[in-house]
Formats: C-alpha cells, sequence, structure tokens
C-alpha cells in the first residue's frame, strides 16, 4: 500500500516539499520562538492573505502577490516596533487584523469566496506542482546557507541583543535579516498548510525541543525531527483516510507537544 | 604607559537629567581601575558610551588613540561582562554554546577549555546556561568575554546577586587576569573593600568625576573616603 502510494508524482511531490519546509518552518521558527516572537509567522501569514486576494483578482500567480505582501508588512512591523515603541505582540494583532481586512475587501470586490481562497487558507500540499516543488527546494537551501553562514551572529543576537552588539555584530541589519527569510518561509508554507495554521509549524516543533533541555544544535535536530515526522505521517494519514492534511499534520505536532508534557510530568524528562 | 582608554570632556544627557557631566580620564595597559559611585551617578551610561551602545555624547572618547567613532573594530579588543546578563532562562544554549557565541576566529577554539578551567567551570561545558546559579552564570559570561584574548575587560557591578563564595572566587580570577595575563580592567562596584584589595587605580564618580587617581591616594585620604561613604549611604536610605 505504501510503496503504491510513493509511486505518485503528486505525493513524491509533496513529501519532498513537505520535508523541506518543516525543516525551514523549525529553523526560522526556533529563532522567531526565543526572541518571543511567537505569532510573528501568523502575522506575516494572515498578511499575506491579503496579497493572495489581490493576486487572485488582477490574474497573477497569487504567491507571487503574497511575496510581496508579506515582505513589505514584514518589514513595516519591524519599523513601526522599533521606531514608535509599540510592543511586539500589539504591531503583530495590528498587521494580523488588517492583512485579513485587506484580504475581505478585495475578496468582496471580485465577487466572493472561491475554491482556490480555501486552499490557500488551509493549504493544499497534495497539489503542490513540479514549479513549486523546486521554488520550494531553492528557497529552502538558500535560507539555510545564509543561516548557516550567519549562525552565530543569529544565536548571539536572538541570546541577548546588547551583547551581540557590543561584540561588534550588526545587530538590527541581522534582526531585519531573519524577518526578511521569515516572510519568505511563511508565503511559501503556505502551500502546505495554508494561511490559519503557519503558527504551528513555527512554533510547536520548537517548544517541543525546547523542553528536552539540550544545547541550540541538538533543539534544532530535535525540532525537524519532529516536525519531518508530523509532516510525512500527516500526508500519508490524510491521503489514506481522505482527511485534511493541514490539520492532520498540525494535530500530530501537537500530539507529540502533549507527549513531551506527559513524559515530563511523570519526571522522566528533567529540566 | 600606552593608553588604553582616553575620556575627553564626556557629557551625556538624557531628556531633563545630566547622566553625565564633563568628565575626563584616562586608562594605561595594565590598570585595574575600580569605578565606584551611588546608583545613578553615570556609570553604566559610561560604560555604554565606551561600548559604543550610546553614541549621543559629546566630548571624545578614544581606544588606544583613536575616536571610537570611526570604526567599530575596537570592539573586538573590549570583552564586557554585564551587571545582569538578561536570557530566556529556557534558551536552549549549553555553557559550550554560550561561550562559543563570543568566539570570533574558530583558530582560538582550544583555547576555551582552559578559559573554562581557569574560571573553574569546565564541567559545566555541557549543562544548559538557565540551569546554573547566578555565580556560575557570571563566569560562564566572563569566560566568554575573554576568549577573544581582549587587551580590555570591562565589567558593570558584577557580582549583584551572587554569593560570598562565588564573589571570592571571582574576585580572585580578576586579579590573576590583570596580574598574570596582563588584561586591563575598567571595574565598576559599589564594594569599596574590594576595590581597595583589587584595584590599582580609582575613579569616584557622580555626574562628574570627583577623584581619579592610585587606589593608595584615595584610600590612604580619609577625607575623601568619609565623603564617599556619606555619599553613597545617603543614597542607601534613599533607597530604603
Amino acid at each position: 500500500m505504501s510503496l503504491e502510494i510513493l509511486s505518485f508524482g503528486f505525493m513524491q511531490r509533496a513529501l519532498i516539499s513537505g520535508i523541506a519546509i518543516a525543516i525551514l518552518c523549525s529553523v526560522v521558527g526556533l529563532f522567531l520562538v526565543l526572541r518571543r516572537y511567537s505569532l510573528f509567522g501568523d502575522a506575516i501569514a494572515h498578511s499575506s492573505f491579503g496579497g493572495i486576494a489581490l493576486g487572485l483578482m488582477a490574474g497573477v500567480y497569487p504567491l507571487w502577490t503574497a511575496y510581496g505582501v508579506s515582505l513589505v508588512s514584514a518589514l513595516i512591523i519591524t519599523r513601526i516596533k522599533d521606531r514608535f515603541n509599540v510592543s511586539g505582540d500589539a504591531s503583530v494583532a495590528v498587521l494580523l487584523s488588517s492583512g485579513i481586512a485587506v484580504g475581505l475587501v478585495i475578496i468582496g470586490i471580485s465577487g466572493g469566496f472561491t475554491v482556490d481562497i480555501f486552499s490557500f487558507l488551509f493549504g493544499s500540499i497534495l497539489l503542490v506542482g513540479v514549479n513549486d516543488t523546486i521554488m520550494i527546494l531553492g528557497l529552502t537551501g538558500i535560507i539555510l546557507i545564509v543561516i548557516l553562514v550567519l549562525y552565530r551572529q543569529f544565536l548571539y543576537s536572538t541570546f541577548n541583543e546588547e551583547q551581540a552588539k557590543v561584540s561588534g555584530i550588526s545587530v538590527e541589519k541581522i534582526n531585519y535579516l531573519l524577518i526578511f527569510m521569515a516572510g519568505l518561509t511563511v508565503v511559501t508554507s503556505i502551500q502546505l498548510v495554508g494561511v490559519l495554521l503557519i503558527s504551528a509549524l513555527f512554533v510547536i516543533p520548537n517548544v517541543t525541543a525546547i523542553m528536552y533541555g539540550k544545547g541550540f544544535k541538538q533543539t534544532t535536530m530535535l525540532s525537524m525531527a519532529f516536525s519531518i515526522f508530523s509532516v510525512v505521517v500527516g500526508i500519508f494519514v490524510s491521503y489514506i483516510f481522505d482527511i485534511t492534511p493541514a490539520g492532520t499534520i498540525v494535530l500530530l505536532s501537537t500530539g507529540i507537544f502533549v507527549c513531551t508534557i506527559g513524559i515530563k510530568s511523570l519526571g522522566i524528562l528533567k529540566t | 604607559m600606552l593608553k588604553v582608554v582616553e575620556i575627553e570632556h564626556l557629557t551625556v544627557e538624557y531628556p531633563g537629567v545630566k547622566a553625565l557631566d564633563d568628565v575626563s580620564f584616562s586608562v594605561s595597559e595594565g590598570d585595574f581601575l575600580g569605578i565606584i559611585g551611588p546608583n545613578g551617578a553615570g556609570k553604566s551610561t559610561l560604560f555604554a558610551s565606551i561600548l559604543g551602545l550610546n553614541t549621543k555624547y559629546k566630548g571624545t572618547i578614544k581606544f588606544f588613540g583613536k575616536d571610537i567613532q570611526k570604526s567599530k573594530e575596537y570592539l573586538k579588543l573590549i570583552g564586557y561582562v554585564p551587571q545582569k546578563p538578561i536570557f530566556e532562562k529556557n534558551f536552549p544554549a549549553t555553557v559550550n554554546d554560550v561561550v562559543n557565541m563570543g568566539l570570533r576566529k574558530k583558530s582560538h577554539e582550544k583555547k576555551i577549555d582552559e578559559i573554562l578551567q581557569q574560571l573553574w567551570i569546565h564541567e559545566l561545558g555541557n549543562r544548559r546556561i538557565g540551569e546554573l546559579s547566578v555565580g556560575q552564570q557570571q563566569r560562564v559570561f566572563i569566560a566568554k568575554a575573554l576568549v577573544n584574548n581582549p587587551k580590555l575587560l570591562i565589567l558593570d557591578e558584577p557580582v549583584t546577586g551572587i554569593d560570598q563564595h562565588s564573589i571570592e572566587l571571582f574576585y580572585s580570577i580578576l586579579k590573576e587576569l590583570n596580574s598574570k595575563q596582563k588584561i586591563t580592567i575598567i571595574w565598576s562596584s559599589h564594594d569599596l573593600d574590594a576595590v581597595n584589595k583589587l584595584a590599582n587605580h580609582v575613579a569616584c564618580l557622580n555626574q562628574t568625576l570627583f577623584f581619579h587617581g592610585e587606589s593608595d591616594d584615595f584610600f590612604d585620604n580619609d577625607e575623601l573616603v568619609k565623603q564617599y561613604s556619606e555619599a553613597s549611604m545617603q543614597e542607601h536610605m534613599h533607597h530604603h
């Protein structure tokens, strides 16, 4: 049964792009979670919804407009936070709701909800095409290389901004770069779990991995492992039982989180 | 003697408050300078200015003769240990991870073990930073500050919230760094006795600099010590 599934092109593409997105979201998400920016992914995803609606209305490939809108909003949110002393969670809330609002208005103008909109809201990993898969792999590769090259800078400025500055790191540039990469990651991941469930990929595997009390590299590895497991098993299970992949993936991820809490409260895991 | 830091007419004003007023002094290579002064005397502002965190000041700060506003390169020669290092309690970083954050050149990597041993934290390498006592954490941050062979070590009231045993150990480590490894140290402290024992130079700061010189000249001058003690006592009473 399982081997037969693997021979389908759409399944191969789903698995390959799913695994790439799982890795990407774990790595980028860990930095966001540790900076208390957990909902940032959500905010960008919601604002990209406005971009998607714009693309659908204008007849442009919706993910392109989503990339544009989400990157601009990511930069705006950071600017507002830095310049006007608005707290991180408040600026996230502003962006989150206004993104959806823009989307709704545009959808209203262009004549109501369509199937396309739903596939962006809830993901459509089984429908990912060859070009999308290549794009996802390329982007994953580039972002991972950037993080590897600037690993110390990213880690240090996440750990303590002031000390990172004193050690000569351009913390502001690193912050913008991270936000920029998070924006790209979010829009790329929309194909897997959709606008509404992005946070799950960014946050749940990471908070689970952090609980195991290891160092940074091991935590990253654990998070990736949890994420890949949820995505791969989620895609199979959803195909076999004909349920939504996005929901299944997120629930599996939540399951691992709940098990970890269970193990911890039984005292098997320290820290 | 080569001047490590030269501060000329440094004035820092925040809205409505003058944090530092026309402060001038210099620190020579090998000096161990203790900066004393009541809370709010401008010690942290002084450090923030030297470290490039505060760039809105009047006057000049030079590091080995070069104006620090010209280039940030000088920061590579400074190790800084903050008063209370702020980080997420469950941040997934081990002691080794934290020390490595400070590491600018891979070639210095082999020095890490030696430094951890010198600071009595070599057995903690794989423990998470958040699990350690404040005293141990502080030593990890010193290790991080030392991995790049700094010429100057700056410590901002580094014993706040640390137990007595750790404080003693900490002081002996500082003494050794200064006398054996010839690292110039600028250190702010509330503890007059410790400054008397460790530092060879003293700066008394309270918005203005009202004493700067050899520590013997300060501690042998009863009038100065009395003045300082009264000022800080008032400050102490004020706080309670």
